[in-house]
C-alpha cells in the first residue's frame, strides 16, 4: 500500500467576500502532513491558521488551489470520518452528562449501543476521567471539560485530530498538565494531531513540525522540523535545543509581521 | 419559604387594607345621598358598616367579593346557570382549547421560519400584523363568520384564543430553536449530522427552556382570548358573559367575583406549565 499524505495542500487560497472589501484568509498555502505527525500552526490573529484548520475539516471551502484529506476532498474526508474536531470552548452541552456528551457523535454516527457504551468508557480511560459518566459540564472545571472534547472527538477513532486553541482558555498550570497528557495521548494512539496556537512554548513542546504563519494576506513564512526527542518531560523547556527552535519561531513570526 | 413567608403576608395585608380605605372612600357618596334622603345623620362607624355592606357598591369590600365566590362556586350546583363553576368551566374550556392549537400552530410555524428563509421572510411580516389588530375589534367578526357557516359555542372563542396565543410560542420558538451557538453547530457538522439530527438532538433541547416560557405567556393570552370572546354575540355563559350580565345590571360583585376567578384560572393554569416545566427540565438536568 502506498503511503500518502494524511493531508495534501497545494497553493490553497481562501477569500472571504464582505460587504466593503475581499478578505485574503490564506494565500498560496502549501504544506504536507504525513501521519503520525504532531503539526502546531503558530501565527498572530488573522494569519488564517484557524481558516486553514476549518477548510481541512470543510468548514470553509477554498477558493484556488487543491487541499485533499486523506488522498480524497474534505467533504468526503469528513463523511469518511477521518477527523475530530476539538474547538477552543469544549461546546459541551449542558443537558446530557459527560458520558452521553460523548455519546453524541457515535450516536450521529449510528453506532451499536453495546459499542458506544463499550467507546465511552475506552476514550473516558483514555483522558484519565473514569468514574465522571454521571457527571454533568457545569461540575467539572474548564480543563476537564476540554478533555472531555478530546475524548468526544476521540470517540469515533478518527485518524486526524484537528485541534483549535484547545487549551487557550485556560491557565497555565492547567495548560502544561494538558500539554504533558496530550502528548502521552499522540504517542499512546498514534493519532496525527493539527494544533492552532498561540503560545511559543506550546508549539515548540508538543511538536514534531512548526508552521509559521502570518497575516495580511494569510501565508506560511516557515515550516520548522523539531528534533527534540520523544520523550518529553516538561523540563525540556530549559535545554538548549528548545530554547533555539522557540528562537527561531519567534524570528518567523517578527519577519512575518508587518507593525501596521 | 419561611424566609419569604413575612414579606408576602404583609404585601397581601397591605394591599386589603387599601382596598378596605377605598370602598369606603369610593362608596361613600351613595350611603350619604342616601341618609339625607330619609334625614338621618351617621356616624363614622355606620358609614363605614354601610359602605362595606351595599348591594351594588362602586367597589365592593374584599369579604363581599369572596363571600360571593365561595357562595356561587360552593353553594350552588355546577350545572347552575349562577354556579361559577359552571362558567369558569365554559371559559376554561375554550382557552385550554385555544391554547393546545395555538400552541401546536406557533411550534409549526416557527420551525418553517427557522428552516426555510423564503418563509422567514414572507410570513413574519404578516404574523406581527396579525397582532397589531385590537382583538376587539376583530373578536366579533370571527364570532359572527364562524356562526354563519355553522361554528359556534366553544370553537369561535378557541379560534379567538389561537389567534392570541400562536404568537409569543412563534416568537418564542424561533428565538429557541435559534438559540444554538455557532461553535455547536459546527461541531454538529464535523460529525456530519444531518438536518434533522441537528434539529433534535440540538435545535429542540435547547430551545425547551424557552417554550416554556412561550407556553406561560401562550396560556395568559389564551384565557384572555377566550373571555374576550365571551364578550361580545350575547354569550350567555363563562366568565366573560359573567361580566358583562354584571355590568348591565351594575352587580359589580359579580363582576369582580368573575375578575378574581379569571385571575385564580389563570394563576392555577400558569402554575401548572411552571410544574411541567420543572419536571422535564429536571429530567433533562437542563437546570443546571
Amino acid at each position: 500500500m502506498a503511503e500518502h499524505p494524511i493531508i495534501e495542500a497545494k497553493d490553497v487560497g481562501l477569500i472571504f467576500q464582505t460587504d466593503d472589501e475581499p478578505i485574503i484568509a490564506l494565500k498560496d498555502v502549501s504544506l504536507q502532513v504525513n501521519k503520525g505527525e504532531f503539526i502546531s500552526f503558530i501565527g498572530p490573529s488573522g494569519c488564517g491558521k484557524t481558516t486553514f484548520l476549518r477548510a481541512i475539516a470543510a468548514l470553509e471551502k477554498p477558493t484556488a488551489g487543491l487541499l485533499k484529506v486523506n488522498n480524497v476532498t474534505p467533504e468526503l474526508a469528513r463523511q469518511a470520518r477521518t477527523y475530530g474536531y476539538v474547538f477552543q470552548a469544549a461546546g459541551l452541552y449542558p443537558w446530557r452528562n459527560i458520558a452521553s456528551n460523548i455519546k453524541l457523535p457515535l450516536e450521529i454516527m449510528g453506532f451499536q449501543k453495546q459499542e458506544i457504551k463499550e467507546r465511552v468508557r475506552k476514550v473516558l480511560d483514555l483522558v484519565d476521567l473514569t468514574g465522571f459518566e454521571k457527571k454533568y459540564p457545569w461540575q467539572l472545571s474548564g480543563g476537564m471539560q476540554q478533555r472531555v472534547s478530546i475524548a468526544r472527538a476521540l470517540s469515533f477513532d478518527a485518524e486526524l485530530l484537528l485541534m483549535d486553541e484547545p487549551f487557550g482558555a485556560l491557565d497555565e498550570i492547567v495548560r502544561d498538565y494538558l500539554n504533558e497528557q496530550l502528548l502521552k495521548l499522540w504517542k499512546s494512539t498514534e493519532k496525527t494531531i493539527c494544533f492552532v496556537t498561540h503560545s511559543i512554548p506550546e508549539a515548540v513542546y508538543l511538536s514534531t513540525k512548526i508552521v509559521v504563519m502570518s497575516p495580511r494576506p494569510g501565508r506560511i513564512i516557515d515550516v520548522i522540523n523539531s528534533e527534540l526527542p520523544s520523550e518529553r518531560p516538561l523540563e525540556i523547556k530549559d535545554t538548549p535545543e528548545f530554547i533555539e527552535i522557540a528562537q527561531r519561531v519567534r524570528e518567523g513570526l517578527r519577519l512575518g509581521h508587518s507593525y501596521d | 419559604m419561611t424566609k419569604n413567608f413575612f414579606p408576602i403576608i404583609s404585601i397581601l395585608c397591605f394591599i386589603i387594607f387599601l382596598w378596605y380605605i377605598f370602598s369606603v372612600v369610593l362608596n361613600s357618596s351613595w350611603a350619604l345621598d342616601k341618609a339625607e334622603r330619609s334625614s338621618k345623620t351617621l356616624t363614622f362607624k355606620e358609614l363605614v358598616a354601610d359602605t362595606w355592606s351595599q348591594k351594588k357598591p362602586k367597589l365592593p369590600a374584599p369579604h363581599q367579593v369572596f363571600s360571593e365566590i365561595w357562595d356561587t362556586t360552593f353553594n350552588k350546583k355546577i350545572t347552575s346557570k349562577r354556579s361559577l363553576v359552571y362558567h369558569g368551566w365554559i371559559t376554561f374550556s375554550a382557552t385550554v382549547a385555544g391554547f393546545v392549537f395555538g400552541t401546536a400552530l406557533g411550534v409549526i410555524l416557527a420551525i418553517a421560519i427557522v428552516h426555510d428563509r423564503a418563509t422567514d421572510l414572507s410570513v413574519m411580516p404578516w404574523i406581527i400584523t396579525s397582532q397589531t389588530i385590537p382583538i376587539l375589534a376583530l373578536a366579533p367578526m370571527i364570532i359572527v363568520v364562524l356562526g354563519s357557516i355553522g361554528f359556534t359555542g366553544l370553537m369561535p372563542k378557541a379560534v379567538i384564543s389561537m389567534y392570541l396565543s400562536f404568537f409569543p410560542v412563534v416568537v418564542g420558538m424561533v428565538k429557541g430553536l435559534r438559540s444554538p451557538e455557532i461553535l455547536e453547530i459546527d461541531l454538529m457538522r464535523t460529525w456530519s449530522a444531518s438536518r434533522s439530527q441537528i434539529f433534535f438532538k440540538l435545535r429542540i433541547p435547547k430551545s425547551l427552556p424557552y417554550f416554556f416560557t412561550s407556553l406561560k405567556l401562550g396560556m395568559a393570552a389564551s384565557l384572555v382570548g377566550a373571555i374576550v370572546g365571551e364578550l361580545p354575540s350575547g354569550a350567555i355563559a363563562g366568565l366573560g358573559a359573567r361580566m358583562l350580565a354584571g355590568s348591565y345590571y351594575g352587580q359589580t360583585i359579580q363582576i369582580w367575583s368573575a375578575l378574581f376567578s379569571a385571575a385564580i384560572l389563570a394563576a392555577t393554569l400558569i402554575s401548572a406549565i411552571s410544574l411541567i416545566q420543572r419536571i422535564v427540565l429536571k429530567r433533562m438536568a437542563w437546570s443546571g
